[in-house]
């Protein structure tokens, strides 16, 4: 496997790593950015009226199907309507369950942002005279977006390990290692692809939390150097892992029956 | 490859003619009276591949999580290794388990290892933050009752934290179901094989009877080990149920 990583010509050639690392980002990139197009505004819209929960709950409900098949599903149904050239065939279903896979998370990290605010927050934005759109954009949001951060993280790690599975279909993408490596019965192809998903879904995740930890308040996150911090000594720190306002991880959440944390997202693929 | 090619030549080896001759997504039923025999042993492996790694996994994080939340220290450092462990996609992890492990690549214990892998990962953060929500009031009480720090963890922060890691069993649960079909597109025989099966023959034409088929069952597999987890939580937390709340 380390031969097969070191060999320069299996990076450059045509189809090599290089190239499939870029269709790789490419599908999940176009999927990402229309997935939050789509649910930032709506989980906004839900957060801020109150109304509409029911549509995270179908959008979680969602995540019971099994990606595989949905993806196959997709593919079976849509190819014989498709005579383009090229890897439309196989694009278009695999960016559909790439959005479709995305929402959800971002979505529910979206609506529960925007409910975590504090009410008096919100009545504060009020009383200075705030409009409704302003509150959602100047309070609402920059408060919600540790949620939102950590719903677009676990987007992202499914739309990375799912565009791995759509090249059983032949897409391109790293996944096509892994699975010509299978079919050729070259391991140390197939091996070296999934340690290079491996590594970009973890660079990945890297770097949305590198850009949270730079985008997010401080006043929202508590990230003050030194002495500055007021913050409980027997709080866990935030690391780069850490997603959102924790409300019971100080022990001052309430007990009883209603989980105070929100569960951490589930993966399909 | 022998077990491969096997998996693999088993429903190509069948010709069209064969098959359930409605090729709508409703033939499902038609080709599940068919191939009765194969799809309830699939069905199998996917229940046992999904449910194994939950309970062995709950069992790993438990003692983790409360590591994580008697040691403060060890609580970073824990709950990184664990979000980098979940970053890693399944296919990957599945097809680098026998390198690790040292079993065959279509051995379904490498699906139920990685699995348990991810499980641990999603619940050490759940049991440590469950048990931390635990009020600091009961716990005195419990201290003050003359219990041990022992007594106290088995039987007052232990049950109460069970609701907190319930929500996190039936996430991890939920999202098994959805995991094991992929190992499906490498040949381990489970209810992933239904679409790779479907794909397969939808050359051509497409051939939907075995992927909606899946799907449902996927689905159906999906709800009835969530209600089982709901079951469970209810037999475990007597107390919500007293007191009439929910």
């Amino acid at each position: 496997m380390i031969q097969w990583l070191n060999d320069p010509g299996n990076w450059t050639a045509q189809g090599g790593i290089f190239d499939q690392l870029r269709a790789h980002l490419q599908y999940a990139l176009i999927a990402l950015v229309v997935a939050v197009v789509l649910a930032l505004p709506l989980g906004l819209l839900i957060g801020h009226t109150g109304r509409g929960r029911w549509l995270v709950t179908v959008a979680n409900a969602m995540r019971a199907l099994p990606v595989v098949g949905l993806l196959i599903l997709l593919y079976v149904m849509l190819a014989p309507h498709i005579h383009g050239r090229g890897d439309t065939v196989y694009l278009l279903p695999t960016e559909i369950v790439l959005v479709l896979l995305a929402i959800p998370p971002i979505l529910a990290g979206t609506v529960s942002g925007v409910e975590n605010v504090a009410p008096d927050v919100r009545d504060a934005a009020a009383a200075m005279g705030m409009r409704g759109g302003q509150v959602v954009r100047r309070v609402e949001l920059p408060n919600a977006l540790p949620l939102v951060f950590s719903g677009v993280r676990s987007a992202t790690l499914q739309v990375i390990a799912t565009a791995t599975v759509a090249a059983y279909l032949g897409l391109g993408g790293l996944g096509r290692f892994v699975y010509d490596g299978q079919a050729s019965q070259n391991y140390a192809e197939r091996d070296g692809g999934a340690l290079l998903v491996a590594l970009l879904a973890v660079v990945a995740d890297l770097v949305l939390a590198l850009v949270q930890r730079y985008s997010v308040s401080r006043g929202v996150s508590g990230r003050f150097s030194g002495r500055l911090s007021g913050r409980p000594s027997d709080r866990p720190t935030r690391g780069p892992q850490d997603d959102g306002p924790d409300t019971a991880a100080d022990g001052t959440g309430p007990p009883g029956p209603e989980p105070a944390e929100k569960p951490p997202s589930p993966r399909s693929a | 490859m022998s077990a491969q090619s096997l998996a693999r030549s088993m429903p190509q080896s069948l010709p069209r003619s064969l098959l359930a001759v409605d090729s709508s997504p409703l033939g499902m039923f038609g080709y599940f009276r068919e191939h009765r025999d194969e799809v309830m042993s699939w069905l199998g492996y996917h229940a046992w591949l999904s449910a194994v790694p939950v309970v062995a996994g709950l069992l790993i994080a438990l003692p983790l999580g409360w590591l994580a939340r008697r040691y403060r220290w060890t609580y970073p450092p824990l709950v990184t290794a664990a979000g980098m462990l979940y970053t890693i996609p399944s296919i990957a992890l599945f097809v680098a388990m026998p390198d690790i492990i040292g079993t065959q690549i279509l051995d379904p214990v490498n699906v139920a290892v990685a699995l348990t892998v991810y499980t641990v990962a999603l619940l050490v953060r759940v049991v440590a933050d469950g048990l931390g929500a635990v009020s600091e009031d009961v716990a005195q009480a419990a201290t003050a009752m003359g219990l041990t720090r022992r007594q106290r963890l088995l039987k007052v922060e232990l049950p109460l934290a069970v609701p907190v890691i319930a929500a996190g069993v039936r996430v991890a649960v939920v999202a098994n179901v959805s995991l094991v079909a992929v190992a499906g597109t490498i040949g381990v025989p489970e209810l992933g094989q239904l679409f790779t099966t479907g794909f397969q023959l939808s050359v051509g034409s497409p051939y939907y009877p075995p992927i909606t088929l899946g799907i449902v069952l996927c689905v159906l597999l999906a709800l009835a080990l969530d209600l089982l987890v709901v079951g469970a939580t209810w037999l475990a937390t007597p107390w919500r149920r007293a007191v009439g709340g929910r």
